[in-house]
């Protein structure tokens, strides 16, 4: 049941994107987003689309998975196409009953904000469907290693990421294994009004606490136990290393936001309505 | 009063790259007032099948009739079948929150509605049962020991009172001493109620002095199914899958090499015991 969440997973498959440095990833990832919200114009979506669907191909990981990804989103995505649908006001008006107007401009606006909206989540899980914890975090401690010398602990929250990455799946299973029990014990998760339903989730939060701590308790000991004593001095068993394809993937990857964003501002606003 | 299960398949993580088939084809027939040992190594799918039994996973193929009733069926009344069917998991003590003990313990009565003093007097007569010592009652669960936790979570399953217990590995981690004293208590309910018992266990000897019957799982498919003495027979090819016979079957088979007439359908110690004496004694009386 709870496991359904799919941000944040790792999908294992090999292809080119996978072996792509998570640096690489990192970065380019970054650079889609903003290029998102840069362009304007139908051209400039259809190119990111393209784009992103070429993406996707190429990690292998199966389209089903990532749309299962956005069910978590879907209150979010509905909540900012209203509001953008009802508040916008904007051009030809479309429709108009009791208080709410739709115009043109809203219609538009809505519907472009929910696809970058969605492009965003697709993005961003793509990335973490292709990197594992592991060397995401890698990559944002070397990403982030220059801020060494204003005296921000890179290593420390590196560490900090990784271990709460590595957490997720581990407190997900104890969730289920802890829900199961309490079910078969008569416990009711999902009836009732909401103080009920809150009520109804002590008996899963408390044990869930409890081993929570247990665990973090348990890692420090075994941290210790091997005398971690946090970055300084401390060398990489496999340092990152740039190869070709990771300087082509960025190559690639500036060769299109030069292009969304040149095409995207070019080409005007309306032409996707005839 | 039965459950039984029909070509019963589970597969984990259905359709991601994760899948994994943790049951294969398991068809079985468990009578009401049996006392069933399951056994299996690490992985073969016990802990997966018990939680079909109340329902908690639900198969991905297959049919498990409680009662004679399919409870796959539309409209089946899943809190009545959790009420009779009583399980309680590996390491329960990870599921215990109230304030003390007694009142972690009144939380399954409480889900079935009972009245406060009976919810209370169910809790008490659990706790007794399973050993845990009164001055326990009123401390906070997790201060107790591992093995008082254990006995508290067990006895919070109890106090429901199933008509079906189902115990996955009750006593891994405990002393000798805890392990005897939670199964003789087990047996005893299962005596005195005509209560089914569902024994997942790693251990031979236990089952052997327990159960009624011994079912063998591995890679997610029933292996045997029959009294342990007769699954004990196989214990060449129950080796090859990981497990053992119990200890006394080994010695039995030796001395038979070694050219004594003992039976090896012995399963615990006390029977080998007899049964050696036996021999003895008729090899004198004959010599
Ligand atoms: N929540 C889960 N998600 C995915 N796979 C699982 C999950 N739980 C168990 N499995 C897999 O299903 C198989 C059967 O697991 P199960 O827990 O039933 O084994 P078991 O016989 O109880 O083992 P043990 O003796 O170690 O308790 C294992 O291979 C396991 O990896
Ligand atoms: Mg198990």
């Amino acid at each position: 049941m709870i496991r359904d969440i799919t941000i944040g997973q790792y999908y294992p498959a090999k292809s080119m994107i996978h072996r792509l440095d998570p640096r690489v990833k990192l970065v380019c990832t970054l650079l889609y987003l903003v290029s998102l919200f840069m362009f304007r114009s139908i051209s400039g979506y259809l190119i990111a689309t393209l784009f992103l669907a070429a993406v996707i191909r190429i990690s292998r990981v199966p389209f089903s998975f990532i749309v299962r990804g956005l069910k978590p989103i879907v209150m979010l995505l509905m909540i900012t196409v209203l509001f953008n649908l009802f508040l916008t006001r904007n051009g030809e008006v479309l429709f108009h009953a009791w208080i709410f107007t739709v115009t043109e401009g809203g219609l538009v606006t809505a519907v472009y904000m929910a696809v970058r909206l969605i492009y965003l989540i697709i993005g961003s899980s793509l990335m973490t469907f292709t990197t594992t914890p592991n060397e995401l975090t890698d990559g944002i401690e070397a990403l982030l290693h220059p801020l060494n010398k204003i005296h921000v602990p890179v290593h420390e929250v590196a560490m900090m990421m990784s271990i709460a990455l590595r957490f997720i799946p581990i407190l997900l299973e104890e969730t289920d294994k802890i829900m199961k029990a309490q079910i078969a014990r008569g416990a009711d998760f999902e009836s009732g009004n909401i103080i009920q339903r809150a009520k109804s989730m002590i008996p899963l939060l408390v044990p869930l606490f409890v081993s929570a701590f247990r665990r973090a308790n348990d890692l420090a000991m075994a941290m210790e136990a091997r005398c971690y004593r946090g970055g300084e001095g401390r060398t990489k068993m496999k340092p990152l290393r740039y190869k070709c394809r990771d300087y082509a993937a960025y190559i690639v990857m500036i060769a299109y936001v030069v292009f969304v964003v040149a095409v995207g501002r070019m080409l005007p606003l309306h032409v996707w309505i005839f | 009063m039965s459950i039984k299960l029909e070509h019963l398949n589970y597969i984990y993580s259905q359709g991601t790259a994760y899948e994994k088939k943790a049951l294969n084809d398991v068809c079985l027939e468990i009578p009401h007032g049996e006392f069933v040992g399951i056994i299996g190594h690490t992985g073969s799918g016990k802990s997966t099948l018990i939680q079909h039994l109340n329902g908690l996973l639900r198969a991905s193929s297959g049919e498990l009739y409680y009662n004679g009733e399919n409870i796959y069926r539309e409209g089946y009344d899943m809190r009545k079948l959790r009420n009779e069917v009583g399980l309680v998991f590996q390491y329960p003590e990870h599921q215990l929150f109230e304030i003390d003990a007694l009142t972690d313990v009144c939380f399954g009565p409480k889900n079935q509605g009972l009245s406060p003093e009976e919810c209370r007097e169910r809790a008490l007569e659990a706790l007794r049962l399973v050993g845990l010592k009164e001055k326990y009652y009123q401390s906070s669960p997790f201060e107790l020991s591992g093995g008082q936790k254990r006995r508290t979570a067990i006895a919070g399953v109890l106090a429901m009172r199933p008509k079906v217990l189902v115990l996955d590995e009750p006593t891994a981690g405990l002393d000798p001493k805890g392990r005897d004293d939670i199964l003789d208590q087990i047996a005893y309910l299962h005596e005195k109620s005509d209560m089914t018992v569902i024994l997942v266990s790693h251990s031979m000897e236990d089952i052997a002095r327990y159960a009624d019957r011994l079912i063998v799982m591995n890679k997610g498919a029933v292996m045997y199914n029959d009294e342990p003495k007769k699954v004990f027979e196989h214990y060449r090819e129950l080796e090859e899958v990981g497990l053992a016979a119990p200890q006394v079957t080994y010695i039995m088979h030796d001395l038979v090499k070694r050219g004594m007439s003992v039976r090896t359908d012995v399963t615990t110690v006390a029977e080998a015991a007899d049964e050696i004496m036996r021999t003895l004694v008729h090899h004198c009386t004959n010599s």
